[in-house]
């Protein structure tokens, strides 16, 4: 029983939030290793990006909740989740023409491109503030939890409860089903193959007839709904603050780099690198030893690694480390 | 002189409408905004010189201005004895702990063969050293967070004039440059430009967080000025005879003592800030000449040369012999210095230090579109990018609410589109910022004044 207990302190407090915090930064890092590996620059204006498509959403929810439309259980913000992504797509398609495609012709060095996407940052930034404010906003509605403390308490007769918040099982499911779809596009169909193949070698692809504007525009649209997607789970299960977004861009990029940038699978994984060693290296694992050991070795410290404060820290010094030992990243990536 | 025309006539017209500001909205606002123009051209040229010179990219720039603002704080504040008897000693520990730490590794990388025996060794030391450290330093570091923790609560500085810290700041950033260069410089342009991003955010957590080093998130307030106060100029004989005889036919024209009085009190209290802020400014104006005229000498030296011949083709370069490794730290560390100077003046102009401040946006990305507004590998040009961005971001707000007034006159006062307009104009500045960094891009993308190579 005891062990029992101990375990779903451990799930409760750190694998189900690191699971769903993981899944959010999986659908960024992705965000970015596609731009990188397709468009070949870093953008930096990915957490902005990512603020863009989910104000759209939140706006939609407040449009809908005002015409008292809800969807039952779930978030009414789903329901906005098409829109949003439209237009997402809408933005990004008209910030590729104006902006990144003349550098993309002229075959700009990547630098040059990284320090457009600045200014594409400070442009978003503004569009952002000008039209909802700096403000924290909430947009999450329906049914906040599936399982709460008190009930698993009832059910099973454990001294722990386990808590499932909706947005976090919303979370991890939308992420698996966007990632798969995405994954069977890119290796299944003739399109995805083509965007691989431009990806490799650019030059070989050229000759072998791919167009290299659907290429990009393709690859802009699969972007536009993974990073507003991303941005919306994120904003349910935290809450929406422009300037939150445009600091999750920096383990965002820590993900996409230690998974190895310019590989979807790599993104993919180095989220949930990054938000378990968050958590886990955060957590204080008092009440874990408290069941785990016996009485006469419980601990009366907290047993916390790290203090929350150095969150963010960590994944950055996660990133330093692989930077010195493999830079191409757990997977392998692009060579730098 | 014909070859620096262009430079002369940017440079004046900057400094009309700095004489603008001061003219239309006021004196006081027009001179803290050419104090903070000159310490972004310091920032500025810290980059350029690493950026324009060598082609390193440096994201880090906050990490570096957040270090000079930690020398002030080392540097000038008065010690905190209490702090230091209980537990001075214990953290004096750790620094040694540290530094033993430091040398046994490098000892073990010399002496023993690369092997896994070498690496258990070392992850070893790490290990029980950090362990070490946590035993010692956490039951000081409470002790230290609880002497007076609403005024002290830190270990305080050596209490040293705060002109000297300029140069600790200098020697801090270098300091961190150096580990930051070892580590990443090997690394192709955007992935060091990721990497510094994030290393610079790891340093300001860390003063964030660490309040027995510099309160943290408290912030540390008053910190010694350079210049006199306001209030002591307020009550000289010397400062209120000088704005009287300034003012002289203005006082003259009123008639009623009292009202003359009033008057007089109100002037003194204005050209008191006047006059604090030209100190500054004069100190500032110092620096920024100094540090022009070596880095000119220096770009145009042999030195300059190899710099540049290793920025535009390395193989090059390495062919000819040249150290590329060894010039590319040296050139990181010499910019990253040069910010850290800026992040010194910073403060001391501020008289606060507030770690919560630092933020990529600020620090980072605006002082970048600085370099390349101005012009990569142009110190003049440098400067320039410095006073034209800083100008437009902070005179962005007041333009934004002009032209929304301007363009909503028709609207009803509590028109709700108007209301947000207004409310929303501050963030007009990053807008102006965006668009402009992207037009230069896309323009001129050597920047306003471009880099001009003399030939001998």
């Amino acid at each position: 029983m005891e062990f029992i207990n101990a375990i779903i302190v451990l799930l409760n407090y750190t694998v189900i939030p690191a699971l769903t915090y993981g899944s959010q930064l999986a659908l960024g890092a992705i965000f970015v290793t596609l731009i990188y590996g397709i468009l070949r620059f870093a953008n930096f204006a990915t957490g902005d990006m990512m603020s863009f498509g989910t104000m759209f959403a939140v706006l939609l929810t407040y449009y809908l909740q005002s015409k008292g439309i809800s969807f039952g259980f779930l978030p009414t913000a789903l329901l906005t989740i098409p829109f949003a992504i439209a237009i997402m797509i809408f933005y990004m398609l008209i910030i590729d023409k104006t902006v990144f495609s003349y550098y993309r012709i002229k075959k700009s060095p990547p630098v040059q491109l990284a320090m457009v996407s600045l200014g594409v940052m400070f442009v978003t930034q503004a569009i952002i503030r000008i039209i909802i404010g700096p403000s924290d906003r909430r947009f999450l509605d329906g049914e906040k939890f599936i399982l709460k403390a008190s009930e698993f308490k009832e059910m099973t007769g454990l001294n722990e409860g386990l808590t499932i918040k909706s947005t976090q099982v919303l979370t991890i499911f939308i992420t698996v089903v966007v990632v798969s779809i995405m994954f069977w596009f890119l290796n299944k169909t003739k399109t995805g193959t083509s965007m691989r193949a431009y990806s490799d070698n650019e030059d070989l692809a050229l000759l072998s007839g791919i167009d290299p504007k659907r290429v990009v525009m393709i690859t802009w649209i699969i972007a536009g709904i993974i990073a507003t997607i991303g941005g919306i789970l994120y904003g349910l299960d935290k809450s929406y603050r422009p300037f939150v977004y445009f600091n999750n861009m920096l383990p965002i990029f820590a993900a996409a780099i230690v998974g190895g940038i310019g590989n979807p699978y790599g993104a993919f994984f180095g989220g949930y690198v990054i938000a378990f060693a968050e958590i886990f290296l955060t957590y204080a694992y008092k009440r874990f030893f408290v069941y785990i050991l016996p009485e006469s070795l419980e601990p009366n410290s907290l047993i916390q690694l790290l203090s929350t404060d150095y969150k963010f820290a960590i994944s950055f010094s996660i990133l330093v480390v692989v930077l010195l030992f493999r830079p191409s990243g757990i997977f392998e990536g692009k060579k730098i | 002189m014909k070859k620096y025309s262009n430079v002369i006539a940017a440079y004046s017209i900057m400094l009309m409408l700095i004489i603008l500001v001061g003219i239309f909205q006021s004196w006081s606002i027009a001179l803290s905004i050419f104090n903070y123009c000159m310490i972004s051209a310091v920032m500025t040229m810290g980059a350029n010189i690493q950026w324009g010179y060598a082609g390193l990219i440096n994201f880090g720039i906050m990490g570096y201005t957040a270090l000079g603002g930690l020398a002030v704080v080392l540097v000038s504040v008065a010690p905190v004895p209490e702090s230091w008897r209980v537990g001075g000693l214990n953290m004096m520990t750790c620094l040694a702990l540290i530094i033993g730490m430091i040398f046994s590794i490098k000892y073990i990388l010399k002496k023993i063969q690369k092997s896994k025996k070498r690496n258990y060794l070392i992850a070893a030391i790490i290990f029980i050293g950090l362990i070490l450290i946590k035993l010692i330093s956490g039951p000081a570091i409470e002790r230290i967070e609880a002497v007076e923790p609403a005024k002290f609560g830190f270990l305080g500085g050596l209490g040293m004039p705060v002109l000297f810290s300029w140069i600790v700041g200098a020697f801090f950033a270098a300091g961190l440059a150096y580990i930051v260069g070892k580590v990443a410089l090997g690394l192709r342009a955007d992935y060091l430009a990721i990497a510094t991003l994030l290393i610079a955010e790891i340093v300001v957590s860390i003063i964030k967080h660490e309040d027995w080093l510099a309160r943290g998130v408290k912030n540390v307030i008053g910190l010694k000025r350079p210049a006199p106060y306001e209030i002591d100029l307020q009550t000289s004989s010397w400062f209120i005879n000088l704005v009287e005889r300034l003012h002289s036919t203005k006082l003259a024209a009123i008639n009623s003592l009292s009202e003359k009085q009033e008057l007089l009190n109100q002037l003194v209290i204005n050209a008191s800030s006047v006059y604090v802020k030209l100190c500054f400014a004069g100190m500032f104006l110092v620096v920024v000449i100094t540090l022009l005229i070596v880095t000119q000498k220096a770009l145009y030296s042999p030195w300059g040369r190899m710099m540049r011949a290793i920025r535009d083709n390395e193989e090059a370069a390495s062919a000819m012999g040249k150290n590329i490794v060894k010039q590319h730290l040296f050139i990181f560390i010499l910019g990253s210095a040069i910010v850290g100077i800026a992040g010194a003046m910073m403060v001391t102009n501020d008289g606060l230090f507030t770690p919560g401040s630092y933020r990529p946006m600020r620090y980072t990305f605006v002082i970048w579109v600085m370099v390349i507004v101005g012009g990569t590998g142009n110190n003049f040009g440098a400067i320039l990018g410095g006073f034209v961005v800083w100008f437009l971001w902070v005179q962005a707000a007041p333009m934004a609410l002009f032209f929304i007034n301007l363009s909503t006159a028709h609207l009803p006062e509590t028109n709700a589109l108007r209301v947000h307009l207004i409310e929303t104009a501050p963030y007009f500045r990053f807008l102006l910022v965006g668009i402009g960094l992207l037009l230069i891009m896309r323009f001129r993308p050597q920047g306003i004044l471009p880099e001009k190579i003399i030939k001998q």
